[in-house]
């Protein structure tokens, strides 16, 4: 056991550093440019029972030290993702890798939990009730405790393997959703999934993302998510991975003394291919200079 | 793909809001026409993805239209100045389609990309046709570069100040063997209906990542869909599904 290793739902991490999903695909394209066995584990691109082209064009907008991006779930759809990428994903990640999850309807999340769960390379369950970029289903699971716990039973039915449930920032009172999740049974609870934003071009007058509205993310969020985590760490007693804008070794710690066991790196990704793999190799410095012995120690230690 | 620290040489204006940047740097991933790098500069979250217009002996030519914040910042840097790049990002043009007669057909900053194109089907013994359109007379660059290159060239304006007055469908050589095109969508779709042969069409797109793995640049074709950035830019025309 090394001095970065944390332990998420009863397997062991080397590190607390997990790409979030849809920021690294199914790895392959980083694992041109670095041994991906590095990181702690990683999500991949949020599969749903049927293959989605996703939304139009622009799907993507800057911001001050940030983006929006309103992909809106492309994926070859739960069957293709188990027949063809994960054999592909098997070559070049030897450890378990979380399965992320989203649907239109409960019955959509357990079906395609159920299938991912039988696969031996998945480690763990990422059940996102939280995507702001698809209509009728993803987020509007997020920002009810009902439907959020309705998901979550759903989905601990048919499954085996720990279920950490994703949640929106975009409610009001994200400790009750959180809670209603631990309630229906969850394993661990993920957040923050992006934040509702929008821009608008003013050569054209239209907004920029063809969607019009689409999922903030980046160093700008990066308070928001540590404030969330740490209201939602004391509030449930499942382990809690903290995201959203963590870009450096130092924004990991401070999530993990928020309360987090485990920390995901979702847009850093897109502008520095090596993000989490400098993230990682940084660590042991910055846990020197802050006398921090062992990772796992840390969390949720803010005084 | 590589990350490498590139030191630009020399960044000066060629023709209204374009600039041609030349770099030194590990060019070594850039292996066909048609590539682009992504750029990282100080103060803006998403990297700029420029095409390669150049690319030799170590020494990268990127020529671009300052269109936003970003890009007038790159027109500010001066020799010396250090930028991180992500090189060796597309696919690239196939120069093995191309035929006796290639043509090539540039479209304002979509001009580029063309120049290093030439330069190979050139090196192969082709003979390139190059038509370059542009707007006005004030946005012409590159003539005399792809004439020197041994390329015949036509230049067509919107408004007439220059060349053939009209756009680059208008100036359309009798005999080609294949086409390569890059610029603006209304004009590859012109191209698409106007041309008689096969071609290769770069199109471009707004990015996250620029290296395949956030999904922002995904466009339908007839197989499926493609990433922009990483299956392409450069599409088949028998692949390509128009968006509307």
């Amino acid at each position: 056991m090394g001095r970065l290793s944390v332990n998420l739902c009863g397997t062991e991490l080397d590190n607390p550093v997990i790409p979030a999903s849809g920021t690294f695909g199914f790895g392959y394209e980083f694992a041109e440019i670095y041994d991906i066995n590095c990181l702690g584990t990683f999500s991949f691109k949020g599969t749903t029972k049927e293959a989605r082209f996703g939304n139009p064009t622009p799907r993507i907008a800057e911001c001050t030290a940030g983006m929006i991006n309103a992909v809106g779930l492309q994926n070859p759809g739960v069957e293709k993702v188990i027949s063809e990428e994960l054999p592909k994903l098997k070559k070049v990640f030897s450890k378990p890798v979380m399965a992320n999850v989203s649907g239109f309807s409960v019955e959509d999340y357990a079906y395609t939990c159920e299938k991912l769960d039988a696969q031996e390379q998945v480690g763990w369950l990422e059940v996102n009730i939280s995507c702001p970029n698809v209509h009728g289903g993803g987020m509007s699971f997020g920002t009810d405790p009902k439907a959020a716990a309705e998901v979550t039973s759903a989905v601990k039915k048919v499954t085996k393997k720990p279920i950490i449930v994703k949640l929106s920032p975009n409610v009001t009172d994200i400790t009750a959703i959180a809670k209603a999740c631990e309630d229906a049974g969850a394993d661990g609870i993920s957040l923050i999934n992006t934040l509702l934003g929008m821009r608008i071009d003013l050569k054209t007058r239209k907004p920029v993302i063809a969607n019009k509205m689409g999922g903030f993310s980046g160093p700008a969020v990066f308070p928001v998510a540590l404030r969330m985590v740490y209201q939602v760490a004391n509030t449930v007693k499942i382990p809690v991975i903290g995201m959203g804008g963590v870009s450096t070794a130092e924004d990991v710690i401070e999530m993990m003394l928020a309360g987090a066991t485990a920390v995901e790196v979702g847009a850093a990704n897109l502008i520095n291919p090596t993000a989490c793999k400098d993230i990682i190799d940084k660590l042991p410095e910055v846990m020197d200079k802050y006398s921090i012995a062992n990772l796992r120690d840390i969390t949720g230690g803010i005084k | 793909m590589k990350e490498s620290i590139f030191k630009v040489i020399t960044n000066e204006q060629i023709a209204k809001n374009v600039f041609r940047m030349t770099l030194k740097g590990d060019t070594e991933s850039i292996t066909a026409p048609g590539q682009f790098v992504n750029i990282r500069l100080d103060g803006f979250y998403l990297r700029r993805p420029i095409s390669v217009c150049d690319c030799e002996d170590g020494i990268l030519t990127l020529v671009y239209k300052t269109v936003g914040r970003g890009t007038e910042k790159m027109s500010e840097l001066t020799n010396g100045a250090q930028l991180n790049l992500l090189t060796g990002l597309g696919n690239g043009y196939n120069l093995e389609k191309s035929g006796e007669y290639p043509l090539l057909i540039g479209g304002g900053v979509g001009v580029p990309p063309l120049y290093m194109l030439a330069k190979k089907l050139i090196a192969l013994g082709k003979k390139p046709y190059v038509i370059l359109g542009f707007n006005t007379e004030s946005e012409i660059f590159y003539e005399d570069e792809f004439k020197k290159l041994g390329c015949e060239v036509s230049v067509t304006t919107v408004d007439g100040s220059y060349g053939i007055r009209g756009f680059v469908t208008d100036a359309l050589p009798q005999k080609y063997t294949y086409f390569y095109t890059c610029g603006p969508e209304p004009m590859l779709k012109a191209v698409y209906k106007s041309t008689a042969t096969s071609g290769q069409f770069s199109f471009e797109e707004r990015m996250g990542c620029g290296f395949g793995a956030c999904m922002g640049c995904s466009c339908r074709v007839i197989t499926g869909y493609k990433r922009i950035c990483k299956d392409g830019p450069v599409l088949e025309k028998e692949e390509i599904l128009w968006a509307d």
